[in-house]
């Protein structure tokens, strides 16, 4: 992961097959049919390939931002605010709900 | 004085023994040895939830602690909970860790449990790293991390039953999502399931002592995961290992890492290995069982979650919170030890929280294992802790002087408890008076001569015909005379 | 409340319908100076006008044109008159109405409005309705704003045409063939149609500014942080920010006053109140170092139109002739820009979208197990563009491929920060067009890739986190409206308004 020391890494693999789109799309939990596993391919294809520009950075010793303006320590304190409770609301706008609960078809494979 | 045991009293460790055994045995075949890391999930107790202001609170109607944050409403954003963060350092602290400047990242998974289909928890840059924590039976644990999390919801799964076909469905409750938790994670230190339930019992008491969680397992604010390995004796490796998952009790989890350690040899021993995985523990079975139909492990893409800014504890507020820390469970053994306590009777007093009157009776001039022995032995009922130091120190003191026997010494131990009196106060009422050793030799020797027969025999050489002037004596004496002199003046007479 | 006022222009008060449609075919409305928030503000306070009459006259507006604009996913005819109402009865008790009393605004679809539905243009929250309003909606409520209605947008504020809506796109109102921009296109329209003189938006790779560009109007990204983004529905949580679009520059500057500073609910919020740039307006550019970012004016970037280049050039000579420092200055990381803002907000898109699973709320179609249920409702739920986005951000996190893509994205993010911190030594602002081109024709751009360059100029700030303003200046020769970008520093609003309004006088 990310680590100001490593040595600089390669450029990414070059080519984004079909076969990597149709992995991403399982963790990201899209159906895609051939259609849109192709067209999909050469669209990010072509993203990537521009991304390979940042290659050209020397990054060396240069930390990663997470967030433009520089904050630390903001904290809230350790008080109950039921003014916001929401239950009802949600509830309502639940796709199925059932004695108070969230009702979903059952889960495969345990909690990771 | 002499310090003699009584011979009516049991030894070693008592109901205590799982948790303070020194050495345990092997539990795998010849040659193998268990590795084992531990990690623990810990609900902190705090008002309300780690990034929200809902309140944390066990039990109640479903989905009624639950604020926008904790359902991940589209737009909601964390705010962190300054209590969950001091909490945290406390722990760190208390385990010897470096406290450090950290971050949040986002485990990405999906699961109906969690509101935003990824978790708030720390990767790079946890709060606090690289601590220990000692057992009470003498070895040190390390530990690797002790970070910070959200919890999620919790679903149920409904089946219809009746059709073998219909698999149901499941109701989810967010009321625990956001709950913050600390994750402490041991370094593979372990070696046998007595040990990983001794570091489980000592991390509890510990969470309890400092106020950052209840540590209740069978309230699920305690949780813990073993991460299993075997390698043969002598070896440094580390060979694949399997993290096993809902291990509710101590007593499941030596038996979850038992039949783990021994599936590991199993396939070692058989040309085959063990596939890195997660498994889940079967309590009514007594097995573990697969978790996951694939292979690779989940990718959780981790990253520094943009929504929430770095933690930098100054020193100042470190230095505040260890300051504040109250004694450890390890301190206090140090302490007893120190005054001469052997370190599994010292386990013992510890864990009966009645570890400050020992001491106190020690340095009252008590025999330090006399004492200890009585906290082992005959004080583990109510109101024992309330003992008055000085009574407990006389009371060792009448016993190695012989001023009463072992029994007598048991009953007024018992009455000290109920009535907070004073051992000689109670001896002189219940009649316990120190039996003069020439009242006692004029009483046998009645009961020699009313036995002449019997002692004549006991004479020559049956040794067993001892018992009879030793009860006769009891009678008489109503169980007072200190048996111990008994038996003295027995030989002595016999001999003459 | 002394803070907001503004002094109100002396032109009589116009009661006169708003300005209509061009003889071919165009529904830009002139900006009538009495039709400006300080303006109707001023007059809702004083009781010269009423807040009722105010809201018919726009809610007429919007009857009248918005078929042909679709500027809107909902016209709130009913909360508008509602909260008219109120501020009228307000100040007939005489109460304080607020700094924006009776001032109509519309809000950008992507902002929780409680009880009101919030879409995002997506199918994934259609019928939505939050039970809790954005902090900004909050402050706008409180200031004595009425909200006319929630505008339409790029799916989840991915675009930069509105074409992405799943509810389909807004016309520029300068020329109904052509797009508005985005992904804020609705809210850019809206101004430009004349629906209501102030309206939000979002910017998290230009989508305020860039918009407000195309359509003719003032655009406004403010600093990362000086607005709350607490109820703003996250597409790029390190890059979004909610922003004003107005006529005038000084409009965007009361809305800013009224919805920015620090909001205890966003822990990226900045704990400062929002730079006092109402008391500083009129203060022009005499002595202010304006840099012109060479990168982003054809001398290192293609594809900026000649006459785009043109008119950022003649707004340099003209901020010069007002008594700034005006030269040429390099920033080189902006080139990197663009790549490293598709590798940073598509993965943080891909985890802040993940939570639109069919479980709690949303769309939701059903399937034998959760995860199949989850993916059936996501597949049905997003348009082309967000699942684009949410595999480029997954693939640029997932194992082997962080350290190359988004790992090296945020480390070139900070040699850009550094750059333009170094820059900012020796200028006091930077100026560049807003977009490389003027609006463009519906499907003209259908590659994501061609889309994705409109972004050229605005995207750097967002990375770097500063704050950025378009001002409308001059058109091309067809008449299709070009702004130009001017840049400041951290916290540098104050500056920045100075050089925006010194450009809206030359312009007008």
């Amino acid at each position: 992961m990310a680590n100001d020391d490593v040595a600089d890494d390669g450029p990414p693999d070059p080519q984004l097959t079909r076969d990597d789109v149709a992995k991403v799309a399982q963790l990201a939990l899209l159906n895609l049919n051939d259609d849109e596993l192709d067209r999909f391919t050469g669209q990010l294809s072509a993203v990537l390939d521009r991304a390979r520009e940042l290659q050209a950075f020397d990054v060396s010793g240069v930390a990663p931002t997470a967030q433009p303006y520089p904050l630390v320590n903001v904290f809230r304190p350790d008080e109950p605010d039921t003014v916001s409770a929401v239950r009802e609301e949600a509830l309502a706008a639940a796709p199925a709900c059932e004695d108070g609960q969230f009702r979903v078809p059952p889960a495969l494979g345990e909690q990771p | 004085m002499s310090t003699t045991v009584d011979p009516t009293a049991p030894t070693g460790p008592s109901a205590l023994a799982e948790s303070s055994v020194v050495a345990e045995p092997s539990v795998l075949p010849d040659g193998w040895e268990l590795v084992i890391g531990l990690e623990v999930h810990a609900e902190l107790a705090t008002a309300t939830k780690m990034f929200s202001p809902a309140r944390n609170e066990f039990g109640g109607e479903p989905n009624t602690n639950v604020h926008p944050v904790d359902l991940g409403l589209p737009g909601t954003l964390p705010v962190v909970n300054a209590k969950a963060v001091e909490l945290s350092i406390r722990v760190g602290l208390a385990l010897n860790c470096t406290v450090q400047r950290c971050i949040w990242a986002r485990k990405n998974y999906f699961y109906p449990d969690m509101p935003k289909d990824y978790q708030i928890s720390q990767y790079e840059e946890p709060l606090n790293i690289d601590g220990w924590l000692e057992l009470p039976s003498g070895s040190t644990v390390g530990i690797e991390r002790a970070h910070m999390e959200e919890d999620t919801g919790k679903s149920t799964h409904v089946g219809v039953s009746g059709r073998i076909h219909d698999a149901g469905y499941s109701l989810v409750d967010y009321n625990r999502a956001g709950v913050p938790l600390i994750e402490i994670v041991t370094r593979p230190d372990l070696r046998g399931p007595e040990q990983a339930k001794e570091y489980v019992e000592e991390l509890r008491s510990i969470l309890v002592a400092i106020g950052a969680s209840d540590g209740k397992m069978e309230e699920g604010s305690m949780r813990v995961d073993a991460n299993v390995s075997v390698r043969p004796i002598g070896a440094d490796e580390l060979r694949t290992r399997c993290e096993v998952k809902n291990v509710n009790s101590l007593r499941s989890i030596g038996r979850a890492i038992i039949y783990e350690g021994r599936r590991h040899v199993d396939l070692y021993e058989s040309g085959d290995a063990p596939i890195q995985e997660t498994r889940h523990w079967d309590e009514e079975g007594g097995r573990t069982r697969s978790g996951r139909s694939k292979e690779e492990a989940e990718d959780y893409r981790y990253f520094p979650d943009p929504d929430l800014v770095p933690i930098d504890p100054s020193p100042e507020w470190i230095a505040e919170i260890k300051a504040s820390l109250p004694v450890l469970p390890q301190q206090r053994r140090a302490a007893l030890v120190a005054a001469g306590g052997t370190a599994a009777a010292v386990a013992i007093a510890v864990a009966r929280d009645l570890d400050t009157l020992a001491l106190a009776a020690i340095e009252a001039g008590a025999d330090a294992e006399r004492v200890l022995t009585h906290v082992a032995n005959n004080l583990a009922v109510d109101g024992a802790a309330d003992l008055n130091p000085a009574h407990l120190a006389e009371l060792v003191s009448m016993e190695t002087s012989g001023a009463l026997s072992a029994t007598q010494v048991k009953q007024v131990l018992a009455e000290m408890v109920s009535t907070g009196g004073s051992p000689t106060d109670i001896a002189a009422a219940s009649g316990f008076e120190a039996m003069d050793t020439a009242e006692l030799e004029t009483l046998l020797d009645q009961i020699i001569a009313d036995h002449p027969d019997e002692w004549q025999r006991f004479v020559e050489g049956e040794a067993k015909l001892q018992g009879v002037f030793v009860g006769q004596i009891m009678k008489s004496t109503k169980g007072q005379a200190d048996g111990r002199v008994v038996n003295e003046l027995l030989q002595v007479k016999k001999r003459s | 409340m002394s803070d907001h006022h503004t002094p109100a222009d002396d032109s009589p008060i116009d009661d006169s319908p708003i300005d209509d449609s061009a003889a071919d075919g165009r529904f830009v409305v002139d900006a009538n100076p009495a039709n400006s928030a300080v303006n109707i503000a001023a007059a809702v306070r004083s009781g010269a006008r009423s807040a009722t009459e105010v809201v018919e006259q726009y809610l007429a507006r919007i009857a009248e044109a918005e078929p042909a604009i679709h500027a809107f996913n909902l016209v709130m005819v009913e909360q508008a008159r509602a909260a008219a109402a109120a501020v009228d009865a307000k100040v007939a008790a005489g109460e304080d109405p607020g700094p924006l009393a009776g001032v109509p605004v519309a809000l950008k679809d992507n902002m929780c409005t409680r009880g009101v539905e919030t879409t995002c243009s997506s199918r994934m929250l259609e019928g939505w309705k939050p039970p809790y309003d954005a902090t900004v909606v909050e402050r706008l409520a409180d200031a004595g704003a009425v909200i006319v209605g929630k505008t339409n947008l790029d799916e989840f504020a991915m675009g930069s045409s509105t074409e992405n809506s799943a509810f389909g796109p807004t016309r520029n109102p300068h020329d109904p063939t052509r797009v508005p921009g985005g992904s804020s296109g609705g809210s850019a329209a809206a101004v430009a149609a004349g629906f209501a003189p102030v309206s939000f938006g979002s910017d998290t790779g230009g989508s305020i500014r860039q918009p407000a560009s195309l359509c003719g109007v003032v655009g406004v990204k403010p600093t990362y942080g000086a607005v709350s983004r607490y109820g703003l529905i996250a597409f790029a949580s390190s890059l979004d920010q909610i922003g004003p679009f107005a006529n005038t520059v000084a409009d965007t500057a009361l809305a800013l006053s009224v919805i920015g500073g620090h909001d205890r609910r966003d822990s990226t919020s900045i704990p400062e109140p929002f730079p006092p740039v109402l008391d500083h307006l009129g203060e022009g550019v005499e002595g202010l170092r304006i840099g012109i970012v060479e990168e982003l004016s054809g001398h290192g970037l293609d594809g900026f139109q000649p006459e785009v280049l043109a008119r950022s050039a003649e707004a340099a000579d003209a901020l010069s002739a007002a008594g700034a420092k005006v030269d040429s200055v390099s920033v080189p990381s902006t080139i990197a820009g663009l790549s490293a803002y598709y590798m940073i907000a598509p993965a943080e898109a891909s985890s802040n979208l993940a939570r639109y699973d069919g479980v709690r709320y949303g769309l939701r179609e059903d399937g034998p197990n959760t995860a199949s249920m989850m993916a059936a409702s996501r597949t049905a739920g997003f348009g082309d563009e967000v699942k684009r986005r949410i595999m480029l951000g997954t693939y640029a996190l997932s194992a082997g491929y962080w350290d190359a893509f988004y790992g090296r994205a945020q480390r070139v993010r900070t040699l850009m920060i550094n750059e333009f911190e170094q820059v900012f030594n020796d200028y006091d602002l930077l100026l560049s067009p807003t977009s490389p081109c003027v609006a463009f024709p519906f499907e003209a751009k259908a590659d994501p890739l061609t889309m994705y360059l409109n972004d050229i100029c605005t995207i750097p700030s967002n990375l770097t986190g500063h704050p950025a303003i378009s001002v409308p200046f001059g058109t091309n020769s067809a008449g299709l409206p070009i702004g130009i970008q001017v840049l400041a520093p951290l916290r540098g609003e104050v500056a920045m308004y100075r050089a925006a309004q010194a450009l809206e006088e030359v312009a007008s």
